[in-house]
């Protein structure tokens, strides 16, 4: 592969996030580095979701520091994350319901929109400029993810999997320098499995984006990993690349412990 | 083959972005500037112009300044009308305290005074949502118009804060007759509905849409809440009222807080509801419909069942067919006439070869 996997670009340090009673995560620490597919593991309800809230500021964990870029992050606001380049999908689609695909899309690039609501008013000049420049973009990222024929469409009518993909196509719009994916994959059938597959190995190795990926499929995690961290139950039980993760007998035991 | 977008191929994006980007939309949209800017002042009577045309104008310009709040950026409102009056009295007290205030001007400054009232009582909407907020409108609702009746210097002292408009001149021309108020309603109601457009479809309304349709992930692709929303309710009182401005000035003369009462604020959310929330044409749908639709039934009701049934029975009916068509529309089509609209230049496109 022709890409390099860089130094360390987020580093957590004993991160414990608790919900009232209900302990999250505890005591976690791991790094991802610059350009690598990380993937983070485990059970239902392990906490992986959590820890992608964390990274990204949609909660604020009780204890541990957080390193972004070499600095330690104050506490930190989910649009702040997006202007330091961290874009993400959800685990349950947060697409805009009411709005097109294109639209959604648009949407990932308003962080590099500068006109302001009274340009947008007049929609002369530069605002016209602006969003055109930022379509043409949003059309790269479109013909990318091979969904030129659902532009137009509300994305409240597409099937899951498409819907699935137009939320990978926002992230992506956003031109990040981490992605964070939560299950890009879940309730999809083996052949747009692959496609995500490709999709995601490709943004890796073309844009060299850092991609933290929550996936319960273990034959995709071990295939596209560079890494891979195990949590279970709110706690790291495993971290190393895939065949360390796979030989660990802590990791073993959890899945076998449970359904997977 | 008349609406069809067939052989209109779009070269660019820009053609692509445009806001009528099929052909015959563009003519209907010349055709309805003209037959509503030039033919209708010339040929309507005084009472179509004074009762009809121009409270629908006004109206539909009331209805756009709810339509961003709630049909784009989802923040539900009562307070519309509180929002008119704020913008009435402030056009009032701009030009009778100020020497030589140009009407337009003044409008402007109504409008401004009217967003920063909207902006102080948007602040709770970073708190709460929905149903609570609704009911924090409803606050500014009373409070506004408790305001202008218990100090009498909004009304310049005047009894029970009645106020006579004055007399609307711009460039040494005054606006007197039905016409010229029409011109100047309509030419500032279509101005404005396409400034609303033009945010809407930029990225000023897909920031209203995002934070309307899930507020988290609007946040973690970079848009910041408060400012959305408050700029939401900034833009929408700001359109409120110079709407509440214009009704003064252009349509009725006379205006007393009490006027701009909770009614009134309901009247414009059907507007919405009816017309199509979310929709610049819908607001003006929905205006045209609620304003015409008592006319109408004061017409046909007593043809249908004779003079027999009373005064009283026409004005309850009223409230009946309101009624129900509010709730025809909640539930069946909450996208309202526009939405009716759309679907009928969808199958019109495909007509005759449906598939
Ligand atoms: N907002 C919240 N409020 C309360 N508890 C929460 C919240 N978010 C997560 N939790 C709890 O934290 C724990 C970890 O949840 P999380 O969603 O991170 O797990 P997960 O590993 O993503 O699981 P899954 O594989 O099912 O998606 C669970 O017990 C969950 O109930
Ligand atoms: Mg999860």
């Amino acid at each position: 592969m022709a890409r390099q996997i860089g130094d360390v670009i987020v580093d957590l340090q004993n991160i414990s996030l608790r919900f009232g009673g209900v302990k999250a995560l505890t005591d976690i620490s791991f790094n991802v580095k610059e350009h690598e597919i990380r993937s983070i593991i485990g059970p239902n309800g392990a906490g992986k979701s959590s820890m992608l809230n964390v990274i990204n500021g949609v909660y604020h964990p009780q204890e541990g520091q957080i390193f972004f870029k070499g600095a330690l992050r104050k506490k930190m606001e989910p649009h702040e994350a997006a202007e330091q380049g961290i874009a993400r999908t959800f685990q349950n689609i947060a697409l805009f319901k009411g709005m097109t695909v294109l639209d959604n899309i648009m949407t990932g690039r308003n962080l590099k929109m500068k006109c302001n609501f009274l340009q947008h008013a007049l929609y002369w000049g530069a605002a016209q400029k602006e969003e055109i420049a930022h379509r043409i973009k949003v059309e790269e990222v479109i013909e990318f993810l091979e969904i030129q024929d659902i532009r137009k469409t509300p994305v409240g009518r597409l099937p899951y999997g498409l819907q699935k993909r137009v939320e990978l196509a926002r992230a992506l719009a956003a031109e990040p320098h981490i992605l964070l994916l939560d299950e890009p994959m879940a309730g999809m059938n083996v052949e747009e499995k692959q496609d995500m597959c490709r999709f995601i190995l490709d943004v890796n190795d073309h844009y060299g984006t850092t991609i933290v990926l929550i996936e319960h499929d273990m034959g995709v995690v071990m295939d596209i990993s560079d890494r891979v961290v195990v949590l279970d139950y709110g706690k790291k039980i495993g971290d190393g690349v895939p065949e360390e993760v796979k030989n660990n007998p802590e990791v073993i035991k959890a899945y076998l412990g449970t359904s997977h | 083959m008349l609406y069809r977008e067939a052989g209109q191929f779009k070269a660019t994006y820009a053609e692509d972005s445009q806001i009528f980007p099929i052909r015959q939309d563009k003519i209907g949209f010349w055709v309805l500037m003209l037959v509503f800017g030039v033919a209708v002042p010339l040929l309507s009577n005084e009472y179509w112009l004074k009762a009809i045309l121009i409270p629908v104008l006004i109206f539909s310009l009331a209805a756009i300044g709810l339509n961003i709040l709630t049909g784009y950026a989802g923040q539900l409102s009562l307070g519309s009308a509180a929002f008119m009056a704020v913008g009435a009295f402030a056009a009032y007290n701009f030009i009778l305290r100020i020497e030589g205030m140009p009407f337009l001007v003044a409008l402007v400054l109504a409008g401004l005074t009217a967003a920063l009232v909207g902006i102080m009582f948007g602040l709770p909407s970073l708190r709460i949502k929905g149903f609570y907020l609704a009911v924090a409108t409803l606050a500014a609702q009373f409070f506004i118009v408790w305001a202008l009746v218990k100090f009498p210097w909004f009304s310049n002292n005047s009894s029970s804060g009645v106020v006579t408009a004055q007399d609307v001149t711009i460039l040494g021309y005054t606006f007197v007759t039905p016409e010229s108020k029409y011109v100047l309603t309509f030419l500032i109601v279509a101005l404005m509905a396409l400034l609303a457009k033009n945010m809407v479809r930029s990225s000023t309304g897909r920031a209203w849409m995002a934070v309307r349709d899930m507020d988290v992930a609007a946040q973690v692709i970079g848009f910041r809440l408060m400012r959305t929303k408050l700029l939401a309710f900034a833009v929408s009182s700001f359109y409120c009222g110079v709407a509440g401005a214009l009704y003064a000035y252009t349509y009725i003369g006379t205006v007393e807080p009490e006027g701009f009462n909770l009614d009134l604020s309901f009247k414009i959310l059907f507007m919405i509801i009816i017309g199509g929330v979310g929709s610049i044409m819908g607001s003006f749908l929905g205006a045209a419909f609620i304003v015409l639709l008592p006319i109408f039934l004061d017409n046909v009701v007593p043809v249908i069942f004779g003079d027999s049934l009373g005064a009283g029975f026409v004005s309850n009916f009223q409230l009946i067919v309101f009624g129900g068509l509010i709730i025809f529309f909640l539930i069946v089509e909450p996208h309202g006439l526009a939405r009716l609209w759309q679907i009928a230049k969808e199958k019109l496109r495909l007509w005759p070869f449906p598939h």
